[in-house]
């Protein structure tokens, strides 16, 4: 009876994000066309800087496209985790989070269930952009694409629980443009997303250092891996580390007696 | 009665997908490399896509090829002025060919029999007797002669000279030059097609690729390539090979990191598949399902899978690449 509690529950609230999801076919068709862009555009432009090296996962020489959109892809759900985080903000504003919070289930068990409901949607995501980057020729192993799926889970899991963390320090909406400048991009910008690891420490070695220890970086890589068959493990450690600090945090963050939201409402 | 019929059906699926699972597999073939600078050849592994090992043969060697049963290895040592024989099993030299000074690349008759050698520096092709290990004569041609072939029926041997810009007609009765083509600027590399009806040259310096009916002896088609992102100046086209069938050709375009292919019907590229740095020479897998490149500058082959058109691996195998031979 119990379980069956949570399970609806954990129903209730991921439905409620894929309806909300589907219901606003312009965050869709933004969320596709921002890596688009990065793809058909900047990625473009850089076509054969690349093709210097040959490092893992990849066998042979590749096309800047072909080693950027993995980095994409990660894009796309560290955008998501922030903006499911964004719309928890929003919750809070209108109300729902309150009838949300109030339920007799456990906090964990509720913040969980949204980060799953968020997870569930950049899923989507990056499967439509990985179709239509096999339509412009980047195309990974058929395997790859089934492998990608718990590479997809975890690191969705982990960029939504960062989401979640700053959502709880937040306090109205109009601060989390902020956060996106200040934690997005330097995240972005400072990954393997969008040059490897060996071209930064070329130029760097802060950076790369910076970059190296960035878990956006390893979620990356681990999707980068999973899309060509390949098991990273270091990768899916770091990730899963980064997870449960998030989360815990996140967690905590949310508690009404010892979270922030306790010292934001005093203050 | 239907379900046995079901499982007829499925036992021909399990037997067709078995057999498809192992006509899928990488085939066991060999592959030899001459490395131009570190005076040996390198030995990769088809199956495994590995370098199995390195063996030392003459100075600066250049090109490879096998005898047709398979069990010679032809090799260009340049600095040794001489062609080495090599078994392609112990992979030991064991005899050497005259073929004159400075030898860079050289044809083989169908029939392996006779070898016909470019002598770069003194504008001659020397012609060799394989079974008598002596050169029969010394044809003239024009000015730097490089790229050399046969023609499979046998009538035509032509060689192309990068200063000159022709391409030398050679009866291989007379080894007499019969006719001359001029072609564009530095030509690299000639193959003839399976049917010995057209001859592909490779042009250097002008980037191109041209075609030539080998009845008329003139050029019918004249193939420019351009690369997005990759600069004209890097388009410099040099092996070159064209299938048994005539469906497709494939032309290495040099510093542009990059294999043409090219519908060999309608002589038209289709695509462009990135490669290591400056590849220069090609060879077909025996069963044509595969083709392997030579990069130059990487120091390393790629394996270019022919069914799908993907490049499948680049394996380092030592410095400078130059030559690509594979046996079955």
């Amino acid at each position: 009876m119990r379980l069956l509690h949570y399970l609806r529950a954990m129903r209730g609230i991921v439905i409620r994000e894929l309806w909300r999801f589907l219901r606003q076919r312009e965050r869709f068709i933004a969320a596709l066309v921002r890596p688009l862009v990065w793809l058909f555009v900047f990625a473009a432009g850089f076509r054969s800087t690349l093709g210097l090296a040959i490092m893992p996962p990849y066998e042979t020489y590749i096309l800047y496209e072909v080693y950027i959109a993995p980095g994409l892809v990660g894009m796309i759900q560290l955008f998501n985790g922030m903006q499911s985080s964004l719309s928890m903000v929003y919750d809070r504003e209108m109300g729902s989070m309150r009838t949300l919070l109030v339920s007799p289930l456990p906090r964990w068990f509720l913040l969980t269930c949204k980060l799953l409901a968020g997870t569930a949607v950049s899923v989507l995501q990056a499967y439509t952009f990985l179709l239509i980057a096999g339509f412009y020729g980047i195309e990974a192993p058929w395997e790859g694409y089934l492998w990608l799926l718990p590479a997809l889970i975890v690191s969705g899991l982990m960029l939504g629980a960062l989401g979640m963390l700053l959502s709880s320090f937040i306090k109205q909406l109009e601060n989390f443009a902020g956060v996106m400048n200040f934690v997005i991009f330097p995240m972005f910008f400072m990954s393997t997303a969008l040059y490897p690891l060996w071209k930064i420490k070329e130029s760097s070695e802060v950076l790369y250092l910076l970059a190296e220890y960035n878990p956006f970086s390893q979620a990356v890589e681990l999707i980068r891996f999973a899309l060509y068959g390949q098991f990273n493990e270091y990768a899916l450690l770091y990730t899963c580390g980064s997870l449960v600090v998030f989360l815990s945090l996140a967690i905590i963050g949310y508690n009404p007696s010892k979270g922030m939201m306790k010292r934001k409402g005093r203050g | 009665m239907t379900g046995s019929l079901d499982m007829n059906i499925l036992t021909k699926t399990v037997i067709f997908l078995s057999l498809a699972l192992l006509l899928n597999g990488a085939p066991a073939e060999t592959i030899f490399v001459t490395l131009e600078k570190d005076n040996a050849l390198a030995v990769v592994d088809g199956e495994s896509a590995q370098l199995v090992k390195t063996v030392a043969i003459g100075r600066r060697p250049r090109g490879i090829a096998l005898s047709p049963d398979y069990r010679r290895l032809y090799v260009a040592a340049s600095d040794d002025d001489a062609i080495q024989i090599i078994d392609a099993d112990s992979l030991t030299v064991i005899g050497t060919l005259p073929s004159g000074e400075d030898p860079e690349t050289f044809a083989l008759d169908p029939d392996g029999e006779r070898m016909y050698v470019s002598n770069e520096d003194d504008n001659l092709v020397t012609v060799i007797d394989i079974a008598e290990q002596k050169a029969l004569k010394q044809i003239p041609v024009g000015v730097e002669p490089e790229g050399i072939a046969v023609s499979p029926d046998r009538k035509w041997v032509v060689s192309a000279s990068e200063t000159t810009n022709m391409v030398h007609w050679i009866d291989p009765k007379t080894l007499e030059v019969v006719a001359n083509t001029l072609v564009d600027t530095r030509p690299r590399a000639a193959t003839f097609t399976s049917d010995s009806k057209q001859l592909w040259v490779t042009a250097e310096i002008a980037g191109t690729m041209q075609v030539l009916d080998v009845d008329s002896k003139q050029i019918i088609k004249t193939l420019t390539f351009k690369i997005a992102g990759v600069g004209q100046e890097k388009i410099q086209p040099v092996g070159v090979k064209v299938d048994r069938v005539r469906r497709w050709g494939y032309v290495a375009i040099g510093p542009a990191n990059r294999v043409a292919v090219i519908d060999a019907q309608k002589l038209e590229v289709e695509a462009y598949l990135l490669v290591g740095h400056r590849v220069w020479n090609l060879a077909f897998s025996p069963d044509q399902s595969r083709l392997y490149t030579t990069n130059g500058v990487s120091n390393d082959i790629s394996i270019i899978d022919l069914k799908r058109h993907k490049v499948i691996k680049s394996v380092a195998v030592g410095r400078y690449p130059w030559g690509v031979a594979v046996k079955p």
